[in-house]
């Protein structure tokens, strides 16, 4: 039995321990906003929180997150102000084309300006080069992050 | 990403729904001609529910969008158009996927289908109309109500108002309104008056997906779904000859293994159950040599096939003139198959109940992705329900005419009667064909001392996408497949003696159009051409394609803006350079200046200027947005992405070896729109695709001096 928390609620997994954390979450949980897009940490569509880091939930065990808090894009905090920022930039930029990356690329963005008010070009690309999008919405997330930066006071 | 066929010419009727929704203002719409005739046996009956818009009491106003949501922006631009000529409110605008129907075809295609970027234009006349019908009718029902005449009343931003103060919501009006007679004729707004159309309006999908909330086909949950993985043969063409599925059985949470005709299915509680469950699974395959196919010998076939004389797609009046020449250039290029790798990996839920099941599918070919498992079965197709699920990307491959992964998930589902979603992972998409095909191009061409072009020879070699499909009739003429030439045989240069033939060859590789279908390799070689012409010259590639270009307006002046916003001819630091293309496709001009670098032996791309002519622009925000997606998915195959195979075997997999642009990879993007001359609108989404390879390309052959010709250009180290 595993024991892990979810968005702050405390999860039991009785399963396979090999169980990769994001069809824990898609399958038994039904937390479908965390995105199954390659499996093997290459894309970012499974990006969750943990511990505050942006992780590939895909390519993590369940068992490795027994006593640890996972946060979904469900459970990201409307009032926090990096959440806030950062999806008030994405609709005012009109980011998403198709939309299936989205979430991880918020997750991504949100855990960047968390840490890192103010990132110049390079951070931003280096935060967000592990979330594919084949629908190319790289020009408008660039222009969002850093407009969610600027809204959250971030200077350079 | 089909190329449309003759438009079907419909007589087309729009009636009031018959059995109107209570209080809602339904508007239903019928085909009674050829689009229709295949579905509506006898006298067209009005359809319903299946309309275009719903006014509930509330004033909401929900569109039907009939075409597939996987990015393009279809469920802003399409209730746009409504809502321009209904005169309600536009944040009282909602969108949803019509399910698949024939009141829901693509006016182009004469069947429902969202490809060859025609989505906005396909509906122009169409969903205008709808809107100003239900405007005149919600006008009339007030008017009755006020005893007034329709003149005296105003329809704006969702109210009516008459004489004397006189004033009704949409929503009071709309159960009246749907008693009115729909009026046969409309007068549509002048373009002067419109307040929506050409007004950057933001995507009305954004906030339910930054919210994660949009349900794609892969998110669907039903009671007591199962989940089921596919084994292909691991060589296409290849057949099951044994399956041992001893080791299978000792996996927790695996119920069924099934096999079907496309492989051998496992089916499980869980994706992970059914994955381990098919990891665990041994089958012997029949593979005959013949299906054990190697890409490099594939293009060493290709490149003899293309010395040979073959079917002509265009004729020269004389194919001597290259002779008379004063400088020929001669080139042969390669291209790779190439894989859509839609964000959300394929998948498709079913629920077969006897005599009737339910799908949910992103699915581009709604109703012949219906009929495919009306098929399956033995079922009518009106006992099919198919519901658009919003997809993650598609690119064309969720437009398969044979319904490939529908047909799969509808065998199991008949097999196992139990609800199952059917996945298939990155793996199985990357493997799994439905390739852009494999191209090689030879073309000889000459030009006299002044630069005037004199002779053109070009040939063609690879596989047709239409042959076999239903689409055949339309596009292949004389063993021609216009799709293979579309770009090259129609060319806007003005090239005398222009010579095209095409070798068709066939493989048990599954092929499929790719964003942008055939332009995407004839682009490519026809802009690169023109610019090695313009070399061979010494004149400037601009100056030089505007005088082949002298007859075609609308080229010239995209090429011209695309030049001037770029900078064209001022210096740039050393080691960078720049690279100019202009291509039509879809009904549209798209030119494209690309900046580059050589970094570490591969190209770097650090800017991209694009102007677009698509005639009337609906939505500038999407417009803009459908450029820089088709540039990023265009360049991801230029530079990274290929499919090659060894003795049948797919090499690639996944993303670490199928390339695909990261954000650190993408250069900035400038899209202009040129002030169009037409009056309605052309293709949008797939036009920004074709210029930026032989943009880039041009970059590097003015910076290193060499052609690039085999793609995509990180095979070669380039100094
Ligand atoms: S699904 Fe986890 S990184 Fe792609
Ligand atoms: S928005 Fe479609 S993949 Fe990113």
């Amino acid at each position: 039995m595993i024991k892990f928390f979810v968005n702050g609620e405390p999860v039991q997994f009785a399963n396979d321990p090999d169980t990769p954390l994001l069809w824990v979450l898609r399958d038994n949980l039904g937390l479908v906003g965390t995105k199954f897009g390659c499996g093997r940490a290459q894309c970012g569509a499974c990006t969750v929180h943990i511990a505050g880091e942006a992780e590939r939930s895909c390519s993590i065990k369940v068992s490795a997150v027994a006593g640890k808090n996972v946060n979904t894009i469900e459970g990201l905090t409307p009032s926090n102000p990096v959440v806030k920022a950062v999806k008030a930039a994405w609709v005012d930029k009109d980011v998403v084309q198709c939309g299936y990356c989205q979430p991880g690329q918020i997750m991504s963005a949100v855990a960047l300006l968390a840490k890192n008010k103010a990132p110049t070009d390079a951070q931003i690309d280096d935060a967000m080069e592990g979330n594919l999008c084949r629908c190319g919405t790289y020009p408008r997330i660039r222009e969002a992050v850093k407009t969610a930066a600027a809204s959250l006071g971030g200077k350079r | 990403m089909i190329k449309s066929p003759k438009p079907v010419t419909t007589r087309r009727a729009f009636l009031k729904s018959a059995a109107a929704v209570s209080g809602a203002l339904v508007i239903g719409f019928w085909l009674p001609e050829k689009g229709g005739r295949a579905w509506a046996q006898g006298t067209p009956k009005p359809v319903h529910p299946n309309a275009f818009l719903r006014i509930g009491k509330d004033g909401t106003v929900t569109v039907i969008v009939k075409h597939l949501e996987f990015g393009q922006g279809v469920t802003t631009s399409l209730p746009m158009l409504i809502a321009e000529e209904l005169e309600c409110d536009w944040t009282k605008v909602k969108a949803e996927l019509a399910p698949a129907g024939p009141e829901f075809a693509n006016l182009a295609f004469g069947m429902q289908g969202t490809g060859g970027s025609s989505s906005v234009s396909n509906s122009w006349e169409q969903f205008r109309t709808v809107g100003a019908q239900a405007r005149t009718m919600l006008v009339s029902a007030a008017a009755a109500q006020w005893k007034v005449k329709p003149e005296a009343c105003k329809a704006d931003k969702g109210f009516v108002t008459g004489p004397g103060g006189k004033k009704a919501s949409y929503g009071q009006l709309a159960e009246a309104a749907a008693k009115m007679p729909v009026p046969e004729k409309v007068a549509l707004k002048a373009p002067k008056d419109w307040k929506l159309i050409g007004k950057a309006t933001k995507r009305i999908d954004s906030q339910e997906k930054v919210d994660a909330k949009t349900v794609f086909g892969m998110d669907v949950k039903r009671p007591n779904l199962h989940v089921a993985l596919v084994l292909h043969p691991p060589v296409f063409g290849a057949r099951v000859a044994g399956i041992n599925a001893e080791k299978v059985k000792g996996v927790a949470g695996v119920t069924h293994v099934v096999e079907i005709s496309g492989g051998v299915a496992v089916v499980g509680k869980s994706f992970w159950a059914a994955k381990k469950g098919r990891d665990a699974l041994e089958v012997q395959w029949d593979t005959p040599e013949a299906l054990k196919v190697s890409s490099d010998k594939l293009t060493a076939q290709y490149k003899e096939l293309a010395k040979q004389p073959g079917p002509s797609a265009k004729k020269a009046a004389d194919p001597n003139a290259i002779k008379t020449a004063a400088k020929t250039v001669s080139a042969e290029y390669e291209f790779p198959f190439l894989a859509h790798a839609p964000m959300e990996p394929l998948n498709c839920t079913v629920e077969f109940r006897g005599a009737e099941a339910e799908i949910w599918a992103g699915s581009q070919f709604q109703m012949m992705d219906q009929g495919a498992a009306a098929k399956v079965f033995g079922l009518a197709p009106e006992k099919v329900k198919l519901h658009t699920m919003a997809a993650g990307g598609g690119f064309g491959r969720r437009a398969n005419p044979v319904s490939d992964y529908i047909v799969e998930a509808c065998e199991i589902a008949k097999e196992i009667k139990v609800p199952v979603k059917l996945i298939w992972t990155r793996e199985d998409d990357i493997k799994g064909g439905f390739y852009r095909p494999a191209y090689v191009h030879r073309v000889e061409a000459g030009i006299d001392a002044k630069g005037k072009v004199v002779g053109w020879n070009h040939a063609i070699v690879g596989q047709s996408i239409i042959a076999g499909t239903p689409f055949e009739g339309f596009l292949v003429k004389n063993g021609i497949d216009d799709t293979s030439v579309e770009g090259v045989a129609d060319s806007p240069y003005d090239l005398a003696n222009l010579d095209v033939t095409l070798h068709t060859t066939k493989s048990a590789i599954p092929s499929l159009w790719w964003r942008s279908v055939g332009h995407t390799h004839t682009a490519f070689v026809m802009e690169t051409m023109v610019d090695e012409l313009a070399a061979a010259a010494g004149q400037d590639p601009v100056a030089f394609r505007k005088v082949l270009l002298a007859k075609h307006p609308r080229h010239v002046a995209t090429l011209e803006l695309a030049a001037a916003k770029a900078g064209w001819g001022k210096p740039l630091p050393k080691g960078r350079a720049r690279g100019i293309a202009v291509h039509e496709s879809f009904g549209s001009v798209c030119a494209q200046v690309a900046e580059i670098s050589i970094e570490g032996g591969a190209v770097k791309v650090h800017r991209v200027v694009a102007a677009l002519d698509c005639g009337v622009v609906v939505n500038p925000l999407t417009v803009e947005a459908q450029v820089q997606s088709a540039i990023v998915y265009g360049l991801s195959a230029v530079l990274q992405s290929e499919i090659t195979l060894k003795d049948g075997q797919v090499q690639q997999s996944n993303f670490h070896n199928y390339g695909v642009l990261r954000i650190n990879e993408t250069p900035k993007i400038e899209v202009h729109l040129v002030a169009s001359t037409l009056d309605k609108p052309t293709g949008v989404g797939e036009p920004g695709t074709p210029p930026v390879g032989p943009a880039v390309a041009n970059a590097v052959a003015a910076l290193t001096g060499k052609r690039p010709r085999v793609l995509p250009l990180g095979k070669t180290k380039w100094a």
